[in-house]
């Protein structure tokens, strides 16, 4: 056994997932921004709720990665509110194009696995 | 304790000042940062130029390292009398501390005794750590548990950070994905004066797998099939993450189709299942045994077949 092991009870540990959902507040806490710049991010639908009907609105947890992220560019680069949600917006759709590239290479590869 | 030169870090003079700092900072963030850089070892040069940053943007810090001298980067240094009198250690305890650790534990806009005053009261919050863990594709398909090694500061009785490893036991659930996150609350490094500790992230990462190719949940094989096989169709046995299946290949099948399996991928976290696809390759014998190239020679001359036949047809 590792002496340096810490087994963890599974209540410390939390998948920042779609499956569960935590508060604008929560979102807030975790990653160190201000209520007021989750409710920014929120405006520009960087983060969007579960459900826009909702209230108080509820956020998937997979959002805590999206708010560190914030908060980690909002500090290394010292970006506005404005900054850091132009940002966001551009790496989402980056990414989102990038999974489609990857999905195309991915059949591309197989034909081209065929051809050679 | 271990010399850093955080002047080469970010390719300026030792002499620059604090505007040359933040431009070449800047530039260098926007090539490493690691929520926009590609490069693999982007995140671990991003760490250097910022903690080199940390440092040298402040003045009063920016003094403290200055006043260690110049020396060549990673050689063994002895931390000065003043830091000793500070944290009342002897310098061998200063041995596995980490440079940028201490420094970040002198805050701004005091010294000397009101410096230790303020690092004995101020309530301190600890850091975020960020750590990689690769899995392997049968861990995704069934779940299980993995040990995940992070070195994490602790501090001793004098208030000085060691960095120690810790090994966190954590559960992969079924249906986890490439990338997914996972946070370890309060295990991050340790607030101090009752400050709260900061968390933990694991970030899982997909080994590659010597079979499967992964697409999301969806993962594609190839499969090889004897010529043969591919005219006159077959049943073959293929191995998916849930164990081996008998595959029907109908007659006529060519190189590079693909055979949809459904719900034979990995588990998505809602219940349902990605698919397999088998990706027809026709192999041919490599090399053909005297009897095989009779055999194929036979056939070439018999055969009716002309593969190329439409590449010679005129255009209508």
């Amino acid at each position: 056994m590792n002496p340096d092991l810490v087994n963890l009870n599974v209540s410390h540990w939390i998948w920042l997932n779609d499956q569960a959902v935590c508060s604008a507040q929560h979102l807030a806490e975790v990653s160190g921004l201000s209520v007021e710049e989750i409710d920014e991010l929120i405006a520009t639908r960087v983060i969007v709720p579960v459900d826009d009907t909702t209230i108080p609105p509820a956020f998937a947890l997979r959002w805590v990665v999206t708010a560190t992220t914030a908060r980690r560019l909002r500090d290394d680069f010292e970006l506005d509110r404005n900054g850091v949600s132009l940002a966001l917006t551009l790496m989402q759709r980056i990414e989102d194009l990038e999974a489609q590239v990857g999905s195309l290479r991915a059949q591309l590869d197989i034909q081209g696995r065929h051809l050679g | 304790m271990k010399y850093k030169d955080y002047y080469q870090a970010l390719g300026v003079e030792r002499n620059a000042t604090t505007t040359d700092i933040k431009k070449a900072y800047r530039k260098l963030a926007h090539m490493y940062h690691p929520d926009i850089s590609k490069d693999p070892k982007g995140e671990e040069k991003f760490k250097e130029v910022a903690e080199a940053y940390a440092t040298l943007k402040d003045d009063e810090k920016r003094k403290e390292y200055d006043d260690l001298g110049r020396r060549p980067a990673g050689q063994e240094f002895s931390a000065p009398p003043s830091w000793q009198q500070e944290f009342g250690a002897r310098a061998s305890e200063f041995d596995d501390v980490d440079l940028a650790d201490i420094l970040k534990s002198f805050r701004p806009g005091a010294r000397g005794a009101s410096r230790q005053q303020s690092r004995a009261s101020m309530q301190v919050a600890g850091d975020d750590y960020s750590v990689n863990v690769d899995i392997s594709l049968e861990k995704v398909y069934s779940g299980g548990e993995t040990d995940v090694t992070v070195e994490l500061p602790e501090y001793d009785a004098h208030g000085l950070p060691h960095r120690v490893p810790r090994t966190f036991r954590v559960t992969i659930p079924k249906g986890a994905a490439q990338g997914q996150r996972l946070r370890l609350a309060g295990k991050g490094g340790p607030g101090r004066n009752g400050g709260k500790a900061g968390d933990l992230y694991v970030v899982l990462n997909l080994a590659a797998h010597r079979l499967y190719r992964v697409s999301g949940h969806d993962l594609s094989l190839d499969l090889p099939l004897a010529p043969w096989e591919a005219a006159l169709g077959a049943t073959v046995e293929i191995p998916t993450p849930g164990g081996k299946v008998e595959l029907t290949i109908k007659p006529g099948t060519s190189s590079g189709q693909r055979m949809r399996l459904g719900k034979r991928g990995l588990p998505l976290a809602d219940g349902s299942t990605g698919d397999l696809y088998a990706v027809i390759q026709i192999a041919v014998p490599k090399p053909l045994s005297a009897r095989d190239e009779a055999l194929y020679r036979q056939l070439a001359e018999q055969t009716d077949f002309h593969p190329r036949a439409q590449l010679n047809r005129e255009p209508s």
